[in-house]
């Protein structure tokens, strides 16, 4: 790439920015193109927030009963002496 | 606990040690199955299952991996045995069809053949600095993304989980799906724009009040 980014090109870098993937180009290219763009700073920050939420959603958690099952599964395991 | 007292400690039996790891796993191990078998019991068989495979091998796990790595590989092995007994084959091959190269619509840019700004916004996005936090935070934006993510291709909803939910470090998330870290990307932003627009739609949806 040895153009400007267009909008189009940009949203298709953002995961690559944010995991720190981009070259050292491609970064200035990417921070060029934001800083002096409105709807892809918009763009990008939405991209941000849906992360940000997507990290509240719950990991799911364990019933005591499952729990239970495992490790009575697990006792009995070792009375059989392993 | 460190990850080497740890295996020690389940070699010895240690209860405690065992129960530890399943409050930090079991949550996660369940929504992983979840992509492969399509209901909550067959998930928690599954990984019941794995359990019991980690405790009867740990005795000979070689620490090639790591021992999360180790336990989630046990646990999608089991699933795709499972979903396959289940006759859920479409999920077994795992063929990302969605192999469109653009995320945003194309015709959300001005063509590339335009003679001042090619490829620019027609109209730029709306933002969301309107849509009030108590909204933003809801049960029920929280309930369009779970939605949005669970009609993924499922490369991308596992991908996603696991980094995105579940906070899994990117080579972690490598070795388990033996992917590249360019594939693991791309199935990520594809993951994440298809969120981001669902609640774009959500969030205009609401703001038309329809």
């Amino acid at each position: 790439m040895d153009h400007e980014l267009s909008c189009q090109e940009f949203v298709e870098l953002i995961t690559e920015y944010l995991e720190g993937a981009l070259t050292a180009d491609n970064r200035t290219r990417f921070e060029m193109h934001v800083h002096h763009c409105e709807g892809c700073a918009t763009y990008v920050d939405q991209m941000r927030q849906t992360i940000a939420l997507m990290g509240k959603l719950t990991e799911g958690h364990i019933s005591e009963q499952a729990k239970a099952n495992v490790l009575r599964a697990f006792a009995d395991w070792k009375r059989e002496g392993h | 606990m460190q990850e080497q007292a740890m295996i020690e400690a389940l070699r010895t039996g240690d209860e405690a040690a065992f129960a530890a790891l399943i409050d930090a796993y079991h949550g996660q191990m369940v929504r992983l199955a979840l992509v492969y078998v399509h209901d909550t019991t067959a998930a928690e068989d599954v990984v019941q299952e794995t359990w019991i495979a980690v405790f009867k091998g740990i005795g000979s796990f070689g620490a090639r991996s790591s021992l999360k790595t180790w336990i989630f590989s046990i646990l999608i092995n089991r699933a795709k045995t499972r979903s396959t007994r289940d006759g859920k084959h479409a999920h077994l091959a795992f063929a990302d069809h969605d192999d469109e190269p653009y995320t945003v619509s194309p015709d959300r840019f001005l063509p590339k053949d335009d003679p001042h700004y090619p490829g620019a916004w027609q109209e730029d996005p709306q933002s969301w600095a309107n849509v009030p936090e108590a909204h933003m935070l809801s049960q029920e934006t929280l309930g369009i993304i779970q939605a949005t993510m669970d009609a993924l291709p499922p490369q991308q909803r596992q991908v996603m989980l696991l980094h995105d939910v579940q906070g899994w470090l990117s080579d972690e998330i490598c070795n388990l799906l033996s992917i590249t870290e360019t594939n693991q990307r791309v199935l990520l932003h594809r993951a994440r724009a298809r969120v981001r627009q669902a609640l774009a739609t959500y969030f205009e949806d609401v703001r038309d009040g329809s």
